[in-house]
């Protein structure tokens, strides 16, 4: 932990500017990551799965998306952009969600009463499915999304730059993390999920309806997954049949290291994998590069759950250890 | 928060299958046997359109089943029938011999039979290479499979008996299982080949030219070696994850598997070093040999080396450097199977059952929760660590390319497929689905784009392609529909189906059922 500051603390006084730069765009990879962390720490929150399939349906919404983009026919200077964007985005918001509602009720619901691991390689087979539904769909190469987003610098100080594409990214997360926020923390249906993921026995008892409950689950992950697919592909400006798995398991990390369960805790350990995957690959003084980008991670992964499997800010849960 | 005892649900009907076995079984025998017996009918017609082989098959699978419910004596009936037919369809003597072989096994008592059939099947293999030429053409999957994809489907089926220890018999979901077999496969890369040049040790190396530059092993004790480090990293692994509960571990073991070879890819420029040739990989690699004094002792009985084995001649068979492959692939395995089943009617096996079926009373009873579990993870990494450097010797080479999670999810599919926990299940599953890989997925492909067709459209798929989706099928309806396993054990079978409901004890009006 110290080395890493003190690491970072060198390569900030060699270059500044770039180190800044860099966490910028740490920054906008970890509202990405955040996205789809959100619906990992959900799912597993309600139900104890970890849901493999939830980086492929953030695959999907990628392809949706650029499915619609494409049909739209978005160009950077056209003057309904944004607004057909957002468009975009919402449509890709409810495909996803559709799809996610889909697999709980064909894949997971028949096996709520089976061992745990038999809901897990289940999901595995799930995800191995979509990739090829991505695979068939879009073939094997990279898809171009159209190049609408401005690269001009919004501010520029001494080196620094902050651009206009990342500061969209943000623009669009916050709003979402806050909607989500208030829907879990504030609403009825809320209170139910909350209470669903506390004892599902009981609450059933209190006349909560749980299968609707954990299908709204999936409903809100599957639309964050949608959206973190759009703003991807914004961003990124490819989709491919199989970024959906490696994204996956770096958002698992996310959440995992945030405290899996806890909602603010996946945003804040999204965001530090976004910071330390952009200082691993965009340093110059000692970084190991982008060849290690996923053994630093996994690395990470497997250090929290053996030292501190409750995560940054989860509680310690007598199972959690 | 606890998901484990949810829902109510009368015991008999949990769990999906149940439920539609229940709603199936409530129909009147009449009903049910005549559903079937259309079904299977309207099967065979529409496929005998397709290809007439393939309506055959249906016809006597269907047969089959048909068969357990008549009486004896029409039985042998409708057994000789189904010798005789083939002969009159096809005059394929393979295939009649290999139905007059089946057959009697069929009907023969349970446990003379459980006794027979690993001998009989164990012939089979060995004598593979000889008859594989001369066999029939299966309908839809083509001809049968080759010598150098049996050395392949058997190097497979070992991996899987590996991580059906962990996962079957110990009920350790293990993600990773890839890492292992990438350990046993560098182990041998390292030890048996030229990445090394500046060192030059021959130990025991028979049948390599002394003055080869590098590290030359003598592949035996390799494959032993191979085992105990892949073992070694086994324990090295498990010592610190193994008490997290079941999905954190299946998530760590998967961050190993990929952390491996990230490892090799990048390990041509390890601090300055190249350890394992990056991208390129290591080849080649050694070949196993018994060397020039055993070979002349057995009369060429024992080749020199496998890769420029062999002037021998065998009951009219030229024998190849492949067959011997997959002899010594044969050997191993059935050390394998051996080994796996004394473990599991040993103390240690017992032991970890025990701790599949609830870690908390397991605890209580006794058992060491870690130690058993490391073990677990040892054992099972020790074959698969076999199996990786025999599988490297065979093709002469490593490359990182080779140890995608894909390959860890294929041969978990395999123990699934198979039934965890049954040795004789994950066998015909790895088996099968390694052939599917190799071979099988392509020759289907094949035949679909040429048989099927509506009107003047034809289909032109690339099946290969699509295989990891169609592993995913397959392991979707498998744990929906049966989650123990084509051929489970029984006892894990009960295990899937009971769920984890809080049931009586001892249930009167359902007793004996399982059983």
């Amino acid at each position: 932990m110290v080395a890493f500051f003190i690491w970072l603390a060198i390569n900030f006084v060699k270059t500044p500017a770039d180190t800044t730069n860099v966490f910028f765009i740490g920054l906008s990879n970890g509202c990405v990551y955040a996205l789809v962390a959100l619906g990992y720490t959900l799912v597993y929150g309600i139900l104890e799965l970890i849901n493999f399939a939830h980086g492929d349906v953030f695959m999907l919404g990628g392809m949706i998306s650029v499915s619609i983009a494409q049909s739209f026919g978005l160009s950077a200077g056209d003057a309904m952009l944004w607004p057909l964007v957002v468009v975009v985005l919402l449509l890709s918001m409810v495909a996803c969600g559709a799809i996610n509602t889909t697999i709980e009720a064909v894949a997971y619901r028949p096996l709520r009463s089976a061992p745990r691991l038999a809901p897990l390689i289940t999901a595995i087979g799930v995800s191995f499915i979509l990739e090829d539904v991505g695979l068939i769909w879009k073939g094997p190469n990279y898809v171009n999304f159209p190049d609408v987003m401005p690269h001009s610098n919004l501010v520029s100080f001494a080196g620094v730059n902050v651009q206009w594409d990342k500061v969209i990214m943000l623009s669009i997360t916050v709003p979402v993390l806050l909607l989500l926020l208030y829907l879990v923390q504030e609403t009825r249906q809320g209170k139910a999920m909350r209470a669903t993921a506390q004892d599902m026995d009981a609450s059933a008892i209190m006349g909560i309806d749980v299968n609707r409950t954990i299908s709204f689950t999936f409903l809100i992950a599957g639309t964050l997954a949608g959206a973190a697919g759009l703003l991807y592909s914004l961003y990124f400006q490819t989709v491919r049949f199989d970024q959906g798995f490696q994204l996956g398991l770096i958002a698992f990390t996310a959440a995992v290291l945030g405290g899996i369960g806890n909602l603010p805790g996946a945003v804040l350990g999204a965001l530090v994998i976004g910071l330390i995957q952009a200082f691993n690959e965009g340093l110059q003084w000692h970084a190991p590069g982008s060849d290690w980008t996923q053994s630093i991670v996994f690395s990470i992964l497997i250090l929290i759950l053996v030292f501190r499997p409750e995560g940054l800010l989860g509680e310690r849960t007598p199972e959690g250890g | 928060m606890s998901s484990e005892d949810l829902l109510p649900a009368p015991p008999d009907v949990v769990g999906f299958r149940n439920v539609l076995r229940a709603k199936w079984q409530a129909k009147p025998q009449s009903h049910r046997w005549a559903i079937t017996a259309s079904l299977e009918a309207l099967l065979a017609i529409l496929l005998f359109f397709v290809d007439s082989s393939l309506g055959y098959a249906v016809v006597v699978i269907a047969a089959l089943f048909w068969l357990k419910r008549l009486a004896p004596m029409h039985r042998l009936i409708v057994q000789g029938a189904l010798i005789v037919l083939p002969l009159a369809i096809s005059q394929n003597w393979s295939l009649v011999l290999m139905f007059a072989i089946a057959f009697p096994l069929f009907w023969l008592d349970h446990d003379i039979r459980g006794k027979l059939l690993p001998f009989v099947a164990l012939l089979a293999a060995v004598a593979y290479p000889f008859y594989q030429p001369h066999l029939f053409t299966i309908p839809v999957f083509g001809v049968w499979p080759d010598v150098f994809t049996g050395v392949v489907m058997v190097v497979f089926v070992m991996m899987a008996c590996g991580l059906n220890i962990v996962v079957g018999y110990a009920g350790l979901l293990d993600l990773g299982y890839v890492a292992f077999y990438a350990t046993g496969a560098y182990t041998a890369a390292w030890f048996a080949s030229e990445q090394f040049p500046g060192k030059n040790l021959h130990f025991g190396a028979i049948g390599i030219q002394h003055d080869l530059p590098g590290i030359h092993v003598s592949l035996w004790l390799l494959l032993l070696a191979a085992g105990l480090v892949t073992a070694a990293s086994g324990v090295i692994i498990g010592l610190p994850t193994l008490r997290l509960r079941g999905d954190y571990l299946a998530i760590v073991t998967l961050g190993f598997g990929e952390i491996l070879p990230q490892v090799a890819r990048n390990g041509d420029h390890l601090f300055g070093n190249n350890i394992t040739n990056g991208p390129n990989g290591i080849t080649p690699l050694d070949s196993p040999g018994f060397g020039h004094g055993l070979s002349q002792v057995t009369g060429g009985f024992l080749p020199e080396n496998y890769l420029t084995c062999c002037k021998a001649h065998l009951l009219g068979h030229a024998v190849s450097s492949q067959d011997v492959f997959f002899w010594t692939a044969l050997v191993l395995l059935v050390i394998t199977v051996f080994c796996s089943l004394r473990m599991r009617e040993s103390r240690l096996g017992r032991a970890w059952i025990a701790i599949r079926e609830d870690e908390t009373a397991a605890a209580a009873m006794g058992i060491p929760l870690m130690r058993t579990k490391t073990w677990a993870y040892a054992s099972g990494a020790f074959f698969g660590g076999i199996a990786g450097a025999y599988y490297a010797s065979f093709k002469s080479a490593t490359f990182p390319g080779d140890f995608f999670f894909n390959i860890s999810v294929f041969i978990l599919c395999m123990v699934i497929l198979g039934g965890m926990g049954n040795i004789w299940g994950v066998i015909i599953g790895a088996a099968f689905l390694s052939y599917l890989d190799r071979e099988g997925l392509a020759n289907t492909g094949s035949w679909i784009n040429t048989h099927v067709h509506v009107a003047s459209w034809h289909p032109n798929i690339d099946v290969p392609l699509y295989s990891s989706g169609i592993y995913g099928v397959i392991i979707v309806l498998v744990m929906l529909f049966r989650p123990e396993g084509l051929l489970p054990s029984r006892r894990r079978a009960a295990e899937m189906h009971e769920g984890v409901h809080d049931q009586p004890l001892y249930d009167v009006a359902h007793s004996g059922e399982q059983a």
